[in-house]
This record gives C-alpha cells, sequence and structure tokens, in this order.
C-alpha cells in the first residue's frame, strides 16, 4: 500500500487553480499554523519501496561536516570503515531499511472492519428493499404451480437416466 | 559481511525442471481419475437403463399423462 505523507498530500492539493481558493480566502488566513510543506515534484524524489529498491536521490542531501567527512572516508578501502560507520553511511542514503519496510501494520483490522460495516448496512437495504420495493412475485413461483410443474416435469420424463425423472419411482409414486 | 554469492541464472529452467514433471503426472491422474470416476459409471448407468427399457410401454404412460399434443391421452 502506498502510504500517503502529509507532504504529499500537500502538494496534490496544491494545483495551479486551487493556489486562488486555498491562499486567499478568510478561513486559511487564520489557520496560520497550518502551512504545508510544497514538494518540487518536478525534481527527483525519494520514496521507500519494496518495488524500487533503489530510489531517485539519497535520503540525506544535506550532509554535516561530520556526515561530509564520513563520505571521504567512504571514497577510500571499505574494510578500514567501522560497523557503526558503514551503518551511519546507510542511513544517510536510505530513511528505512527492508525490514522495516516490510513489518505489517495493523491496516487489515481497519480494512475489514471497514468491509463488514458496508456489508451489514447494504444487508439493512436489501431488507427495506424486499419489504416496500419488490413487485409481487410472478404466479409461476407459487406452491401450487411449482408442485404442478414438477408433476409434469416426471410426466415428461425430464433425464431419466442420471438426472431428475431418475429419482423418482414410477411404481411406487415417490421419489426414491 | 562476506555472503555467499546468490545463484544469478537459470531460476526459470530450475522451476520447470521441477514442476513441469509433476504438472504431468497430476494431469494424467486428473483424465485417469475423471474416466473411471464419472465417464465409466455414466456409459454403465445408460446401458443399464436401455437394458431393460420399453420404448412403446413409456410412451403410452406419457400420453396418458397428456403431455403430448400430436396424440392426447385414450379417454379425450
Amino acid at each position: 500500500m502506498l502510504r500517503l505523507t502529509a507532504g504529499r498530500v500537500g502538494s496534490l492539493v496544491v494545483s495551479r487553480a486551487t493556489v486562488a481558493w486555498t491562499t486567499s480566502s478568510a478561513r486559511m488566513a487564520s489557520h496560520t499554523h497550518e502551512v504545508t510543506e510544497m514538494v518540487d515534484m518536478s525534481q527527483p524524489m525519494y520514496l521507500d519501496s519494496q518495488e524500487t529498491p533503489l530510489p531517485d536521490k539519497p535520503y540525506k542531501d544535506v550532509l554535516t561536516a561530520a556526515d561530509k567527512s564520513l563520505k571521504q572516508k567512504e571514497k577510500g578501502p571499505w574494510s578500514q570503515l567501522s560497523k557503526e560507520e558503514k551503518i551511519a553511511l546507510y542511513r544517510l542514503s536510505f530513511c528505512q531499511t527492508f525490514a522495516e519496510m516490510k513489518q505489517p501494520s495493523a491496516e487489515w483490522k481497519t480494512v475489514t472492519g471497514g468491509i463488514f460495516i458496508v456489508l451489514g448496512i447494504t444487508g439493512l437495504v436489501v431488507l427495506w428493499q424486499s419489504a416496500y420495493v419488490y413487485p409481487p412475485p410472478p404466479r409461476t413461483f407459487g406452491e401450487e404451480w411449482q408442485a404442478k410443474q414438477v408433476q409434469r416435469m416426471l410426466d415428461m420424463r425430464v433425464n431419466p437416466i442420471e438426472g431428475f425423472s431418475a429419482n423418482w419411482d414410477y411404481e411406487k409414486g415417490q421419489w426414491k | 559481511m562476506s555472503l555467499p554469492k546468490p545463484v544469478m541464472r537459470g531460476l526459470l529452467g530450475k522451476r520447470l525442471r521441477f514442476h513441469a514433471p509433476i504438472a504431468v503426472v497430476l494431469s494424467i491422474v486428473a483424465a485417469v481419475a475423471f474416466k473411471y470416476g464419472v465417464t465409466e459409471p455414466r456409459k454403465q448407468a445408460y446401458a443399464d437403463f436401455y437394458k431393460q427399457y420399453d420404448a412403446v410401454k413409456e410412451f403410452n404412460a406419457m400420453r396418458e399423462a397428456g403431455v403430448f399434443e400430436s396424440v392426447r391421452p385414450t379417454g379425450e
């Protein structure tokens, strides 16, 4: 499932058409704390995804002095890097490890709960419908008609070898 | 941190060499099971039915029940 972060929602909402009404309306002017970060979608972006394991850009592109010296050390032989340095270099390039990405969430409970709720509402709608919407059923559905239909099918010997009439005992006049 | 290099080639061939004989065997089993579970009993059922079948008797029974349009029951 794609995780929709706040930044992305902000960038999705901000388009040429909506910039006018989001920033000029009186309601929005009072919400000074709701300034969403404007993401430039024309630049390469970072994304943690199992399907694309190598994102378009490294996670951290503004490096501190310590990070820069570590990057310099990375240009040398890697056997000289300690374990913590290797992990620090990984975390510079990537936000989450694959193990962290793959961690299961509790989303399935919300999804199945929502499905059952909607099925329940649908069931209520169907009940109301069967009481108030449906016209009277056709006469072919009635008990008497159905009995006469079965009798006619037996008289015609419908499927007498393996099917319908094969289950009827013609001598005794009853089902086998 | 020196892991063995993982297998990079021949993955599809390996999968097919494993699964294809199983698929062939299962298909043959399915066909044989269908033949002896379904078609042979059905052929026997038809043979047994027609061994004791009197067409004229059945026709008269159907006629008396009134299902034909070309020939009505003997009473009418």
